[in-house]
């Protein structure tokens, strides 16, 4: 009970540390969920609308990609951008550039998976109406991702989350460094084994609460800005 | 708009038939539709009025027999609109689709505003032009539909039973601007199997049952000398099935 309450204290007295860790925390996996919708959103309407050979394959692995192991990801990116490894001259491991590109390959698939399910459902009901007004694939794309953009808030809110929440592949990429690339996740998880667990939990209680706050945003802006665009 | 390219009419239909799977929509049809006065689609449910409508506007390719559009079998559909029966509308304003209709059809961005409020005060819905499109009630959505068709400037404008959902007040106001489309040049086509419209708005008649055509005639000839059973029992007010 009393670690409790410390943990509470420190929340309360804003210490600086505790700042720096929250903010390259959020920093890190904004960029990520930044980089996987620009990546995933074209790709999964493009993958909704177009037939290939080998597509059903691809959406069924795409689909299994949302459960990608964090550290399955870790280490991949790891070979990668380890110093004997093809990208190792970049010289990105251990910063928080690699965490930004490991996070961006673990949210991808959720985005593209799930922007891929919406799109199609949506293009069913637009197929005929697109089709008569003569708009091509591009004006096609763009407005199956407009007109679905309320429903695709959830899919960024499910990226997020999975950035925000994941300690496995920071830890690999990131390497933990204090001050440098330590996270919330990666502190909880040190902090824990150390047995210090008062800053352990206040860092957790944060992290739910940054989470629910975005959530939150994110669900105002759905409702008002349904409420405007029917 | 974009007058330069050739005539879509006349559209013949030459043995064409629609078939899904083991469902035959349309069985060998052959249907003239010339520049005129409105041509009425008519008959029962299922009788392939919706299915013809397609064929017209090269939503759907005949599965056996060939469709021409003024003697050309690859027209793009820049000169037609088609109204569906259940228009779906975009997530955006009702003044928004319409402005969408208008950019599909090439009009300049800083006319748009201007050409849709118009377009909407010609359907009688200026005054909810800001109003999100899919809150609307069934009939001013299918009003909205049919300012968006009307925005592309069509030379044939494929109409879906646009006033089976309608009020008799909303009937008329829509059919005095299909008739005033008519006028203007505009070539209409239109599914109905309301009796009363189709003497009120035909110059011909194409009359399907079950899929297969029945007689195309003029209006006059469909209602005073019907020439099958079936256009008599119809016009009778019996069941055709």
């Amino acid at each position: 009970m009393s670690e409790g309450i410390s943990a509470w204290q420190l929340v309360a007295s804003g210490d600086a540390t505790l700042f720096a860790i929250v903010r390259l925390s959020l920093a890190v996996s904004l960029s990520a969920v930044a980089i996987a919708v620009v990546v995933g959103l074209p790709l999964g309407a493009v993958l909704a609308l177009t037939r290939f050979p080998g597509r059903s394959a691809l959406i069924v692995i795409l689909n299994g990609f949302m459960g990608l192991p964090p550290v399955v990801v870790g280490l991949a990116v790891y070979l990668l951008l380890s110093r004997s490894g093809p990208l190792g001259e970049l010289g990105l491991l251990f910063t928080p550039a690699a965490m930004v590109v490991a996070q961006a390959l673990l949210v991808l698939p959720i985005i593209a998976a799930l922007t891929r399910q919406t799109i199609e459902d949506l293009w069913r009901e637009y197929r005929d109406e697109l089709t008569a007004m003569g708009v091509g694939p591009t004006g096609r794309v763009a407005t199956l991702l407009w007109d679905s953009r309320f429903s695709l808030i959830t899919a960024l809110l499910a990226g997020f989350g999975r950035a925000a929440a994941e300690v496995g592949t920071v830890m690999i990429v990131g390497g933990n460094i204090d001050g440098f690339t330590r996270t919330m996740t990666t502190t909880i998880a040190l902090e824990t084994s150390k047995g210090n667990l008062p800053l352990a939990m206040g860092l957790g209680l944060v992290l739910i609460g940054l989470i629910m706050a975005i959530n939150a945003a994110a669900w105002g802006v759905r409702l008002w800005s349904e409420q405007r665009a029917g | 708009m974009m007058r330069a390219s050739p005539s879509d009419l006349p559209i013949v239909l030459d043995g064409a038939s629609l078939r899904a799977g083991a469902t035959t929509m349309l069985d060998r049809l052959s249907v003239t539709i010339t520049p005129g006065a409105p041509t009425l689609v008519v008959g029962p449910n299922g009788s392939g009025k919706t299915s013809l409508l397609r064929l017209c506007m090269g939503l759907a390719a005949p599965s056996a027999g060939i469709v021409t559009w003024g003697g050309r079998t690859d027209s793009g559909q820049t000169r037609r609109a088609i109204l569906f029966q259940k228009p779906v509308m975009l997530r955006r304003s009702a003044a928004a689709n319409v402005a969408y209709g208008l950019a599909q059809a090439g009009c300049p961005r800083h006319l748009r505003t201007t050409r849709a409020e118009e377009l909407l005060d010609r359907v009688g819905l200026l005054d909810l032009a800001a109003r999100p499109a899919r809150r609307l009630s069934g009939g001013e959505q299918q009003r909205v539909a049919l300012a968006r068709a009307l925005a592309r400037q069509p030379e044939i404008l494929l109409l879906d039973e646009p006033t089976a959902s309608l009020d008799p007040a909303a009937t008329r106001h829509v059919e005095e601007i299909i008739l005033m489309a008519a006028q203007s040049g505009t070539k209409v086509v239109m599914a109905s199997h309301d009796l009363g419209q189709v003497r009120r708005l035909a110059g011909d008649v194409v009359f399907l049952v079950r899929g297969r055509l029945c007689e195309q005639t003029s209006v006059k000839d469909f209602f005073d000398r019907p020439s099958t059973q079936e256009t008599a029992a119809f016009i009778r007010g019996d069941l055709v099935l």
